[in-house]
């Protein structure tokens, strides 16, 4: 393995790693503000300037540079010092001491690193820029005059979010970020630039003015509101959930969380089911828990328990389940299920109704057929991988169901289901993509298996995909993509009766 | 003094026919046949022992340049002719695009040949109407008759040459600013490495040469690469247009031996300075982006680029501005500091920043509303850009300022002090 | 003072639709040609270009996105390019736009009167049109013409060695719909040192 010398310590590193991982890897702490893990390489911030012994008599940027074999890099000498110290005062001279009414304050990126690189007191006397703030939409909020052009929420909406809606116009000084005619940010990823944006300048809408950083209790946990579970932190202030915000999970959201997981809290304390409503004569009238929980026993007893179906929702969470299930069981009672949507998922059967590939084996993809599924409204993050592997592996995408809005291009195989039949009888166009690709992936939405043909479908979708070249023992390219979270967890726990079949009326 | 004989622009004021006729009659396009059939690593180790410097202003040895292009890439390979010529004082290529055309365009196709590309981009200032104009037209003569396109000069080289043109951006000069441009992007400074020769247009390997390098090349092989570089001294050898402007007599272009005396330059063929040679103040030797010298360097100083180097200034462009004593010459450095405020393109930090804070400080330094330690406080900001930033456009910013306060920081302290107390005596 | 190239703005000033001219569409068809398949977005300064000849010497709303259309790309993307270049004016101009070199080497030669004759004629301010829309007076940077300072362009060309009397007549001639000549105004062959031809 190469090897790389920072401050006088050696370390290997891997090739093609930039100087700035190198460093890393060596702990050195290299500050920055346009690089990110998860965008294309800028360096117009040159924030993370370091010196390179025998290179150029200036400094050189290290997010940019590949880290070469033998390499000596300094990253605490009176250059980089002076460097740092220097852009440091560039980017505050035209920003405004707005601090105390920003809303990044306390997790501003450049109070942070204005602390840590930056002079005590500035030097600049003449008029600080001004800039018009911009019309981004309902979620984000624009305050440009912090905006220090670092570009990084122009590169998350065209390469992750897949939409051309930001931009940078002008030039020089006169250089500002703005949509085209300052329209809203069409994409159900908008609300990541946020937490992108190094600074105050593109904040969240709702939660304009709400709370300091450091006044929130911060909570661990998972979002319900799509069927992969991105990770996501919860910040509370009291009783009242005011911001959600996505934690970094390679394995499933990467560092994104959709607009709906970020902003879906409203519901929690606006116009929210709080009380208890019975149904009467085709009306909803207000009640109370003793009320209702009598009404259930009344009408259980009534109907008796051979005629008592449990179903769960969509987001019941697994306690429940297993809750229920023990609350069946006393009554005596097998009829529960948690296909009220009439899935046709064979639950013996774990590619019935599991991302069985990972989420992950997404952005290695080759060739990914879509069947009866919008991953892009079903699960935003998920369509983000797609798009990664339509751009980094020049991904093939087929797609059998009703047309789509993608940000990503895919060719349509059929607008009905028999189109599959045509796939593993070799009669496809998009069959040759499939079966020559070297990760092929099938992804089958649940308005395929919803309908009567769910079973045959999935059969043969799984008959495609023992077809697939990558698939073995251990790995199955077939993919359900559940919309409801709770929908595997119940039938993990086997809420579920195969008597059903989805079709409840064979019971009733 | 050039001789006559020397002179690579035989028509670089335009008296004569610009087209193909007399273009034929100047003698370009005569053996270009012979030439390409001599092969790529002639045609690149003859341009490497003329010793040939890029004319666009930072001086690369060309031969060297051409000789970074891969053999055997798999992928097209391009020529991009830099005349996005929009360095102030400078107006050289402009008149070889004008009046010798075709003496550009037989250098594309040498020099495309040399580095394996069978495509030429040639990148025009958008204001260059006419210049463009002509250029068209004598690549569509070119086309006619065979010298270009398919089996070029019966070569069995095929070489389109396409004309661009620019929109007025001074930094789509830079190289990878004018691929980007060219690409239909911003004119926005590509971070380095990858370099051009090894990804530059379309991600394929590309040479990007100023027009006046190009310009020369032809007669570089035909006349021998001993023939130019017995010209000028070592490393800094041939000829080169000369751009005087300023308070000068007679402004103009004129081709002169490299290495020729600023003093002599002036007085010959600029019809001297405004007022004598005593009445010189300063000059700005190679185009705004290099510091001026004072008139007691001027005296002596050889125009070449490592002469220039010496006295810690540049040969640039060759682009000569004089400034005699009626110059307010802080005015005029701040004039320049607007200038690059107006074309930084915005993308890094510390040019889109220091170039405004510079302008504004200058702008205060020409009223003399500073204070005295403004100017140290000026010079560190111009440090702090300098060397910073993803391009050379942030250098450029920087080196008039430091050449101004090198060598006339009295004037500007007097001004300061003018304007606090009134004049002193 | 505000070049019109230089505003990060979009208008449309009226309801008009952009559309291609029959010859200029033509045009750009060529133009997308001299480069290489799907990279045709290296034809938008080209075609905007043209589109900003063919609407009057500006760039509108709706002649942005027509190009931004021919060439698959997004509008934002063409905008970009629409503010970051100097010659894509996103404002409409007068019938002759007068764009005076203030860079160094023209203003030692005396491009500050220029500025003051072109605001006495047109009877305008720097950066505007006047009444009459004949005119547009800007102050730009280097034109590049550094040997023939002071110059000004004027729409497509360039006027070359003024002083006040020769850019007043100038003035003056297009005032009056005059025919005026381009180049060199005491008749110097382009660069040449020889101040007058017959010298």
């Amino acid at each position: 393995m190469p090897t790389i010398t920072v401050d006088n310590k050696k370390v290997e590193f891997e090739n093609g790693m930039t100087v700035m991982q190198a460093c890393e890897l060596a702990g050195a702490e290299i500050p920055r503000f346009c690089y990110h893990e998860k965008l294309s390489i800028a360096g117009n911030c040159r924030m993370c300037l370091v010196e390179m012994e025998k290179g150029p008599p200036k400094p050189i940027a290290s997010c940019a540079m590949p880290a070469g074999d033998g390499m000596v890099i300094k990253t605490d000498s009176e250059m980089v010092k002076k460097a740092r110290k220097g852009v440091m005062e560039f980017l505050l001279i035209n920003h405004p001491l707005d601090c105390p009414i920003c809303d990044q304050g306390g997790e501003c990126d450049l109070q942070d690193q204005a602390l840590h690189y930056g002079f005590d007191k500035s030097r600049y006397e003449e008029n600080k820029r001004a800039v018009k703030n911009k019309h981004m939409g309902p979620l984000v909020s624009t305050i440009m005059t912090r905006c220090i052009h670092c570009t990084r929420c122009v590169r998350f909406s065209t390469e992750v979010a897949g939409v051309d809606d930001l931009g940078l116009l002008g030039r020089g000084e006169d250089a500002e970020i703005t949509t085209y005619l300052e329209k809203t940010i069409d994409s159900e990823l908008s609300g990541n630039v946020i937490d992108l944006c190094p600074v105050g300048a593109l904040t969240s809408k709702p939660y304009a003015f709400k709370s300091r950083p450091w006044e929130l209790s911060k909570t661990e946990t998972h979002d319900v509101l799509d069927g992969i579970g991105s990770s996501i932190r919860v910040d509370t202030k009291g009783k009242q959930v005011l911001r959600v915000l996505p934690r970094i999970n390679e394995d499933i959201n990467e560092e994104w969380i959709n607009d709906k997981t970020r902003f879906a809290i409203d519901g929690l304390s606006r116009q929210r089911l709080d009380k208890i409503y019975i149904r009467e004569n085709n009306k909803l009238n207000v009640s109370n828990w003793d009320n209702a929980l009598d009404k259930i026993k009344n009408e259980i007893n009534k109907r008796g328990k051979d005629k008592t179906i449990t179903l769960s929702g969509k987001f019941t969470d697994a306690e429940t389940i297993i809750a229920t299930k023990l609350f069946s069981a006393g009554l005596g009672s097998d009829l529960y299920d948690c296909r009220f949507d009439n899935a046709q998922i064979v639950h013996s059967e774990d590619e019935s109704y599991k991302f069985n590939s990972s989420i992950q084996e997404v952005e290695n993809a080759d060739a990914i057929l879509l069947v009866g599924s919008n991953p892009r409204w079903e699960a935003s993050v998920l369509n983000a991988r797609i798009r990664k592997a339509f751009i980094d592996n020049n991904c093939k995408v087929g797609l059998i169901g009703p047309d789509l809005d993608l940000n990503y291009s895919y060719s349509k195989i059929s607008n009905s289901l028999g189109g599959l039949n045509d796939i593993l009888d070799n009669k496809s166009e998009f069959s040759k993509d499939l079966f020559n690709a070297k990760n092929p992936l099938i992804i089958v939405g649940t308005s395929a298996i919803n309908t009567s043909q769910g079973s045959s479908i999935l059969k043969t979708c799984a008959e495609i995909a023992k077809k697939l070249p990558n698939f073995s023992g251990s790995f199955n390219p077939l993919n359900v993509l559940n919309q409801d979270i709770s929908r595997v967890g119940s039938l993990e726990l086997g809420f579920v009766n195969e008597f059903f079949d989805g079709d409840f009326s064979k019971k009733t | 003094m050039l001789r006559e004989e020397d002179k690579i622009f035989k028509n670089l004021y335009g008296f004569d026919d610009w087209s193909l006729t007399g273009a034929k009659s100047r003698g370009v396009w005569s053996n270009t046949k012979e030439i390409i059939e001599k092969g790529s690593d002639f045609i690149v180790e003859e341009i490497k022992s003329s010793q040939l410097r890029g004319r666009g202003g930072a001086g690369f040895p060309a031969g060297l340049k051409w000789s970074f292009m891969p053999k055997d890439s798999g992928k097209p390979h391009y020529l991009v002719v830099n005349a996005d010529e929009s360095e102030p004082g400078t107006c050289k290529d402009r008149e070889i695009m004008r009046n010798d055309p075709h003496l550009l365009l037989e250098g594309c196709l040498i020099a495309g040949f040399a580095i394996h590309a069978n495509t030429c981009y040639i990148y025009i200032r958008g204001e260059y109407y006419d210049e463009a104009s002509n250029l068209q037209k004598a690549i569509d003569e070119a086309y006619e008759n065979n010298l270009i396109g398919q089996n070029a000069c019966g070569t069995n080289w095929n070489y389109d040459i396409y004309l661009h043109r620019g929109a007025g951006a001074y930094i789509c000069g830079e190289e990878t600013a004018l691929l980007e441009s060219l690409e239909g992007k911003k004119g926005q400074p590509r971070l380095k490495p990858p370099f051009p020769a090894g990804a530059g247009l379309y991600g394929c390997p590309t040479t990007v040469t100023n027009v006046e390098t190009i310009a020369v090349a032809p007669t570089i092989i035909r006349k021998g690469a001993s023939w130019f570089s017995s010209l000028g001294r070592e490393n800094n050898t041939g000829s080169k247009i000369f751009s005087i402007s300023g308070h000068v007599n007679n402004p103009c272009n004129v081709e002169e031996e490299m290495g020729i005396g600023l003093k002599e330059l002036i007085e010959n063929h600029a019809g001297g300075v405004i007022g004598g040679w005593d009445n010189l103040l300063a000059v700005i030797p190679g185009g705004a982006s290099v510091p001026l010298i004072p008139k007691s360097i001027c005296d002596t100083v050889k125009m070449d680029f490592d002469s220039l180097k010496e006295v810690q200034s540049g040969l640039g462009t060759a682009a000569v501005i004089v400034m005699n004593k009626s110059t307010d010459i802080v005015d005029a450095i701040c004039r320049l500091s607007h200038f690059y405020k107006h074309e930084s393109c915005g993308q890094c930090t510390p040019c889109r920043e220091g170039t405004g804070w510079m302008f504004r400080m200058m702008e205060k330094m020409v009223k003399g509303s500073a204070q005295v330690n403004d100017i140290d406080k000026l010079l560190d900001v111009s440090k702090q850009v300098e060397g910073h930033t993803i391009c050379a456009l942030g250098d450029a910013a920087a080196w008039p300022i430091q050449g101004l306060m090198r060598h006339f920081r009295p004037e500007v302290e007097r001004r300061i002090k003018k304007y606090r107390f009134g004049e002193v005596a | 003072m505000k070049h019109p190239g230089m505003i990060n703005k979009v208008y449309n000033i009226s309801d008009e639709i952009f559309n291609w001219s029959e010859e200029n569409f033509k045009k750009a068809a060529v133009i997308i040609k001299k480069y290489p398949d799907s990279r045709q977005q290296s034809a938008v300064i080209p075609l905007l270009d043209l589109a900003q000849r063919q609407n009057s010497g500006w760039l509108s709303k709706t002649a942005i996105e027509k190009v931004a259309e021919n060439l698959s790309m997004s509008y934002i993307r063409v905008l970009e390019v629409a503010t970051f270049y100097s010659m894509f004016n996103l404002e409409p101009v007068g019938e002759n736009f007068v764009q005076i070199c203030r860079t160094t080497p023209c203003w030692l030669r005396g491009s500050d009167k220029l500025v003051d004759i072109a605001k006495e004629v047109s009877n305008t301010k720097l950066g505007e049109t006047s009444n009459d829309k004949k005119f547009t007076i800007v102050e730009v940077e280097c034109l590049g013409a550094c040997c023939n300072a002071p110059m000004v362009q004027i729409n497509d060309d360039y006027y070359e060695d003024l002083d006040e009397d020769n850019f007043k007549k100038i003035l003056t001639d297009l005032k009056q719909s005059k025919k005026i000549t381009k180049g060199s105004q005491i008749g110097r062959q382009t660069s040449h040192p020889q101040r007058e031809k017959n010298a």
